[in-house]
């Protein structure tokens, strides 16, 4: 729709660009920063632009600051991160998309009753999970490993279960019976006549899930006890603690660090990511 | 036809099978021991001791979770409506048929995909009382600004200043509201000579209400749930307490003080805080929301 506003293009422009430039300005500070030397970090007036682009602070970050408060091994931690985004997103497809077949794609007694239960749980937020889950993985004793962290993503969400659901119902029933007709069992139509056809369902849980465990904090701050073990986030969030306050410039180093993969991930999904979106709005 | 039912109930259970796993084990098994925990004292320690409605009646003795769910329910307050407004004078600036909607669409949208911790580190820097770039900022513009994170009175402000900095979900949401509404509307209000106002208020509006509602909710549960943020930028809720918020407390008495049944008592005032509000928001929505029929 064009509801032309009672703004001029000229004026609409200008308004957006100062909008624009608001928006952009703490990631340009958090660059900038990230690029200077230290004691450009601390001039009245800032510096705006480092006067030589110090590529080190990154290497610095990452490795040096073994000399000053022992080794935060970043590269440990995006190592851990990605296996845990890997583990997780793998699961997280694979179960959802089997479970959301059950719901579509399948008469049986009790369904909808149960479909509707999957639907209620969405409403709990996660503090009361929090309590008792920690002390079923303690009793397993999966408390300090990654277990708690990817392996619930193998049992299905009831937002993706939804999500998919909602997807599946929307291929035409011809397809299916064509298939089962041809001597397909459920599992293969389920396989080489749905999945085929959910591609883009299925990239919107994968990317979203990848976000998720990649900006998680709240559960790694729980489980994970071995500093080694860390996450991007939780490890950021340490390098904070230790380091916080002086080294603004490190700081700004490892938080783009963590950042950078997100935005160049956005940028080779973006369809996907906006179409994600405006999906999970629209059930409102 | 009795064969072919029993097959297709197998096939159906096998299909949901780790989902009744998953719901079982990491949704209702919670849900039952939460609420029992919360009428117990329990330490992870030692077994879970019941102790009746104790929890609940320390809960209203102390003076702390109040102070924490002040702050939350002051924090959501502005955060929610003020992000809601935000976003949906951005998401129609986007929709009024400008050039560039993509690029704009793409800055606006960026902050939102920032790691939580990321955004709090980057903020604290930005806040710095000595070096913080806003200050000298706002400084150049002839505003004394106040310390932020370090004054109590400021520190809520501060974070909810940094939420607007991240409305960019709520915003794509909006957008893709505004464009499903159909033009044919905006002619029919055209021909009885509505003006831009009167179009925003008796079309836009209620057309896309049920996605107001949706962020709104969306935008209460997440508030009420406000957390990794102030962990990080103010931790223990300093200056004063000032910005310790309901989540804070609460993990702080699972985790730091092993009081597992306090925690859990939290989290079912929590739970039924949300549930109540939600359900305000949709008994207001009853009255002002507009479903179109469907086609």
């Amino acid at each position: 729709m064009r509801a032309k506003g009672p703004l001029s293009h000229a004026a609409l422009h200008m308004i957006l660009l100062g909008g624009s430039f608001l928006f952009l300005f703490p990631l340009f500070w958090m660059l900038s920063t990230s690029l200077k030397p230290i004691e450009e970090t601390m001039l009245t007036p800032p510096q705006w632009i480092p006067s030589a682009l110090h590529f080190d602070n990154y290497l610095k970050a990452v490795t040096h600051g073994r000399e000053i408060l022992g080794y935060i091994p970043f590269l440990e931690y995006g190592k851990n991160t990605l296996l845990l985004c890997a583990l997780g997103v793998v699961g997280t497809v694979i179960s959802n998309a089997l479970i959301a077949y059950g719901f579509a794609r399948l008469r049986w007694p009790g369904r909808n009753i149960f479909f509707g239960i999957t639907l209620a749980t969405m409403m709990i937020p996660f503090p009361v999970l929090m309590v008792p889950m920690f002390v079923l993985f303690r009793e397993l004793g999966w408390v300090g490993t990654f277990r708690p962290l990817w392996i619930p993503a193998w049992f299905g969400s009831a937002f993706n279960i939804f999500l998919l659901r909602q997807f599946f119902l929307t291929i035409p029933r011809e397809l299916s019976d064509a298939a089962v007709v041809d001597g397909c069992s459920e599992f293969q139509v389920f396989r080489h006549v749905i999945l085929p056809l959910s591609r883009p369902a299925l990239s919107v849980v994968a990317l979203f899930y990848f976000l998720f465990t990649w900006n998680d904090f709240l559960g790694p701050l729980i489980y994970l006890t071995d500093q080694r073990m860390f996450t991007l986030s939780l490890g950021l969030q340490f390098y904070q603690s230790q380091h916080g306050g002086t080294e603004w410039h490190l700081l700004m180093a490892a938080a783009t660090i963590v950042v950078l993969p997100v935005i160049v991930l956005f940028f080779f999904t973006q369809r996907t990511f906006i179409q994600g979106i405006a999906l999970t709005g629209m059930k409102g | 036809m009795r064969g072919l039912r029993r097959r297709e109930l197998w096939a159906g259970l096998a299909f949901v099978s780790p989902w009744v796993v998953g719901l079982g084990v990491f949704l209702i098994y919670p849900i039952v021991a939460s609420l029992y925990y919360s009428f117990c004292d329990y330490s992870v320690l030692d077994r879970a001791r019941p102790i009746g409605l104790a929890n609940y009646t320390d809960l209203a003795k102390d003076s702390l979770f109040w102070k924490s769910l002040f702050n939350t329910l002051f924090y959501a307050a502005l955060a929610v409506p003020l992000g809601l407004g935000l976003a949906l004078a951005l998401a129609l600036l986007l929709n009024s048929g400008v050039r560039g909607l993509t690029v704009y669409r793409t800055i606006f949208f960026l902050p939102a995909l920032m790691p939580m911790v990321a955004l709090a580190v980057l903020w604290l820097w930005i806040f710095n009382g000595e070096y913080g770039v806003l200050n000298v900022a706002l400084a150049r513009l002839g505003i004394q600004a106040p310390p932020w994170l370090t004054d109590p009175a400021w520190s809520k402000p501060a974070l909810v200043l940094l939420s607007m900095w991240g409305v960019g979900q709520a915003m794509v949401i909006f957008l893709a509201g505004l464009q499903d509404v159909p033009e044919h509307l905006y002619e029919a209000a055209d021909l009885d000579g509505a003006s831009w106002w009167d179009k925003i208020r008796h079309v836009t509006l209620p057309m896309i209400s049920p996605v107001i509602l949706f962020n709104g909710i969306m935008g209460i549960i997440g508030s009420l749930q406000f957390f990794a943020i102030p962990y990080i930028m103010t931790p223990n809720g300093q200056p004063a307490r000032s910005a310790y918020f309901y989540a804070m407390y609460l993990y702080d008495n699972a985790f730091l003080y092993l009081r597992m049944g306090y925690a859990s008592a939290m989290a079912w005032i929590l739970f039924i805080l949300i549930f109540c509000l939600t359900l305000v928001s949709l008994r207001l929505a009853a009255r002002y929301v507009h479903y179109e029929a469907a086609p």
